[in-house]
């Protein structure tokens, strides 16, 4: 592993020690991409092969089958702790994305991240953003405080230096943190190479010249062409890329992700 | 210009700083586009949101990603964005101008290795440029480029470049930063940031893009003494591990590890890592790794590990340059939170000795609150001592923040270790605990066997307030329960172990008090002491002798009257001393001193 990926990994592995010392009731996010996979990896890596808080999936009813089937091979592997939040309620009133994709992000995701977090009182989320992903991102903090109705106050956000991070704050309100803000998008393909981290197989082209780049829920997120096997031809390719991460990503045109995230989106 | 595939790994993180409006998003944005290193369609992307809403485009929209930044054209907030250059890849931090902001600025000039600090030619060297340059010298940020921005203003002129490098170059040598060189540019109209400008032939120097390329990374840390704070101990399986992160110097298995400030001392047995083959023997500076002892020693979070020979100061008083962030005014004399490497204690402001006005270095006024965004030399005293060292000889354990309420309010520098009235106690007690001989059977077997941890239970107050009654009851409800107790009269030593010293008001006696109990608790009893013929400072003495074995304080009095610092129990009034003695007994179970129920397995409050 070279240098900077054990930087990386040094500085996310005293977050989550942060995390876990400072919040009683801490839960992280896993959506089962690579950021994510990387940052359950990260959490084994700080306790020695464990995971002592629940994993939260948001499932919106849409995602990839595939998904789910590597989710729940690896829960079972890695002796998870497997929490699933989904807003059954929206559902049943029939939400989808033809409705609108920042109602539906908001609707399916953050609603109904909003609602396990009070239901279950998680005082601490964990969740894989990453600065390089897009502009609102780049400007968060390792540890970021959302008041009373789940929203993130930009404007008044706490000083962070020294590795001393926000882990006091009202009742009622949370902490998101994030644990892997410093990495970028080689950074978590190089580390998945260094450590052998399984990945789900649709970040790789199969034959027909498409893989995922980022994934999210099917309707909005589109494959790219690109005819990477491999954890080495993904590397490969992004060394040549200038293309943006997230294009697939439906919300993240105009202005969604601000709004979308100021609501409390991840 | 296209940056080429790289497969380079230093990463070196820099900050753009500087006054507002002087143009750090625009630079950082010109940067980006004028090496080819902005996303594919992002350009044309902002260029039409500028369209769309009818203003002319800049440069600076790129990374001021709120609305309201680029309505108001200023950056609010911190941004960090990726950038790769022949062999290096470069993270550059974007920050505030604004002074509203400077907390901001903080978040990220504090995570920099160094700065471009930006400078319009027009205006000049402004407040904030000052200021910021300042905050970089107690950041630690040595490594300073000054980039004289919008040339094009004052017509590319040399000598308008040249008084501004001669005002800025003075006020940066006060604070011993040396600055690397001065760049006449414009950022937007792209003069010497990635390419040469033809404007001004005078300047025979590099671009800023160049300027990043001779940007040094910083020096390892690991030549240095070790300091590993302790961030958590954890027990998920047979293992005990010491987590943490060392912030200098190397560890490495059979090491001697003294532990400051408690003196408790261990060898290490393993070194702990998941998933990494070979399984290491060692870890060195920067590294979050897991270390297991060869005894199981009780240890917390917040000390600091090193070797016996360079081990950190360990006191309760500073002297420091802090910088202050919060809403609310610093006061003297009120409660803060001081965290340091991964410690926490409660501390005060014993003196505001001095403002320091950024802009004139020399002024000094006194005053005993300091304000939002004001630097400030002081003196700090803990309630605990605690571990540390001067930022001059180590950075990580050389800094600390403070807490107020809810907030990371200010961040501070520690400048001088000032002695306080029991350092001659503390040295002897440290000397003596780390060179301690110890036998096979450890503090942890002696509290399995015994079902209590040692403790010493110090009854304190005026004469006739019945201590001895308590102390008496004490003793005698803890036997009978099954605990190892005994009652330590000041009395009975005087007339031993003390019939030789002729000053009976020398500080000799306390000493020797201090050190029987010190023993009695080595051997794992629960020490019930009335040290009637002692005052409150010797019960401090008694304290840093006994350290850090757990001390409940007890304060009698017959009416209501103030109890000492630190007392834990405070009762006044006429008593009822079977009732006292239980909630004495109480008070032991809530600190951990006694498991929870008799014969049980012994569950105490902290890990073994």
């Amino acid at each position: 592993m070279n240098n900077h990926l054990r930087q990386l990994e040094d500085q996310s592995v005293y977050i989550f020690r942060e995390a876990y010392k400072h919040f009683d009731n801490l839960a992280m996010l896993w959506s089962m991409g690579k950021d994510s996979t990387v940052l359950l990896w990260l959490a084994r890596k700080a306790f020695f092969g464990h995971v002592p808080f629940p994993l939260i999936h948001i499932d919106t009813s849409y995602k990839i089958p595939a998904m789910i089937e590597y989710r729940d091979r690896f829960a079972r592997e890695w002796r998870l702790n497997l929490v699933i939040g989904q807003n059954k309620e929206a559902l049943a009133k029939g939400m989808n994305h033809t409705l609108g994709r920042v109602e539906c992000c908001t609707a399916l995701k953050t609603n109904g991240l909003k609602n396990l977090i009070a239901e279950k009182g998680y005082t601490g989320v964990i969740l894989g953003v990453r600065a390089d992903e897009e502009g609102t991102r780049a400007k968060e903090r390792y540890f970021s405080p959302r008041d009373k109705h789940g929203d993130w106050d930009f404007r008044e956000q706490p000083p962070e230096l020294w590795d001393q991070f926000k882990t006091t704050f009202p009742e009622g309100t949370h902490i998101r943190i994030h644990p892997l803000l410093d990495w970028t998008e080689i950074n978590i393909w190089e580390y998945i190479r260094a450590e052998s981290i399984p990945i789900i197989d649709l970040y790789f082209d199969k034959g027909e010249g498409t893989r995922y780049r980022s994934l999210g829920c099917a309707p909005c997120t589109a494959p790219i062409k690109s005819t990477a096997r491999t954890v080495d031809e993904i590397i490969e390719e992004l060394r040549r890329t200038t293309v943006a991460e997230r294009s697939g990503r439906a919300q993240d045109e105009g202005r969604g992700m601000e709004l979308l995230r100021k609501d409390g989106y991840m | 210009m296209h940056a080429a595939p790289t497969t380079a790994t230093e990463h070196l993180n820099i900050v753009i700083v500087g006054h507002v409006d002087h143009g750090k998003s625009t630079l950082l944005g010109r940067l980006y586009a004028d090496t080819g290193s902005l996303p594919e369609g992002k350009l044309d992307k902002v260029r039409d949101i500028c369209r769309r809403q009818g203003k002319e485009f800049e440069y600076a929209f790129l990374f001021d990603a709120f609305l309201e930044e680029q309505e108001q054209g200023i950056t609010i907030d911190t941004a960090r964005t990726f950038f790769k250059w022949r062999d290096r890849h470069y993270i550059i931090i974007d920050a505030p101008g604004h002074k509203e902001f400077l907390k901001n600025m903080i978040s990220g000039a504090a995570r920099a290795e160094a700065a471009l600090l930006v400078i319009d030619a027009q205006e000049g060297v402004k407040e904030q440029s000052k200021k910021h340059g300042y905050l970089l010298s107690l950041l630690g940020v040595r490594q300073v480029a000054v980039v004289v921005n919008k040339m094009d203003l004052v017509g590319y002129r040399q000598d308008v470049f040249e008084a501004i490098e001669k005002e800025y170059r003075e006020f940066l040598s006060q604070l011993k930063v040396t600055p690397e060189r001065f760049v006449p540019v414009s950022a937007k109209l792209g003069d010497n940031i990635a390419n040469k400008s033809t404007h001004m032939p005078w300047y025979q120097g590099l671009t800023v893009l160049d300027s990043l390329g001779l940007f040094r990374k910083e020096t390892a840390r690991d030549k240095q003494p070790l300091r590993f704070p302790v961030q958590d101990v954890y027990k998920f399986d047979a293992r005990r591990i010491i987590a943490g992160r060392l912030a200098t110097g190397r560890v490495k298995v059979g090491d001697k590890l003294v532990f400051s400030p408690s003196n408790k001392s261990a060898l290490v047995k393993t070194v702990e890592a998941f998933n990494t083959e070979p399984v290491p023997t060692e870890a060195t500076a920067g590294q979050s790794t897991g270390l297991t002892l060869d005894e199981q020693i009780f240890i917390e979070r917040g000390e600091i590990a090193s070797h016996e020979d360079s081990a950190p100061v360990v006191s309760t008083t500073f002297r420091c340059n802090l910088f202050w962030m919060g809403r609310r005014p610093l006061e003297a004399g009120k409660k803060y939170l001081l965290r340091l490497a991964t410690r926490e204690v409660e501390c005060e402001v014993a003196i505001i000795h001095r403002i320091i006005d950024a802009s004139d270095l020399a002024a000094r006024e006194t005053r005993t609150i300091v304000g939002r965004n004001e630097v400030a030399e002081l003196t700090i005293r803990t309630k605990a001592p605690i571990a540390f060292d001067l930022y001059g000889d180590s950075e990580v354990t050389g800094r600390f923040v403070l807490v107020d309420q809810y907030d990371v309010s200010g961040g501070g520098i520690m400048t001088e270790a000032v002695k306080d009235e029991h350092t001659v106690l503390r040295e002897e007690a440290r000397r003596r605990d780390i060179a301690w001989v110890k036998g096979d059977v450890g503090a942890d077997d002696r509290a399995r066997h015994f079902g209590h941890r040692a403790a010493l239970v110090l009854i304190t107050g005026g004469r006739h307030t019945g201590k001895s009654f308590l102390a008496r009851r004490l003793e005698g409800q803890l036997v009978a329960d099954g605990r190892h107790t005994y009652l330590l009269d000041g009395a009975n030593l005087r007339r031993g172990l003390d019939a030789d010293l002729v000053d009976e008001n020398s500080g000799e006696i306390i000493r020797r008090f201090g050190e029987v109990a010190r023993l009695l608790i080595d051997t794992g009893l629960i020490v019930v002491s009335t040290t009637n013929a002692f005052g409150g400072a010797d019960h401090q003495a008694i304290r840093t002798l006994v350290h850090p074995a757990p001390v409940i304080a007890v304060h009698m009095s017959k009416g209501e009257e103030t109890p000492p610092p630190n007392t834990d129990l405070a009762f006044a009034g006429p008593k009822d001393f079977d009732a006292l003695a239980a909630q004495v007994i109480a008070e032991l179970k809530t600190r951990g001193v006694l498991a929870e129920a008799l014969g049980a397995k012994p569950q105490f409050h902290y890990s073994i």
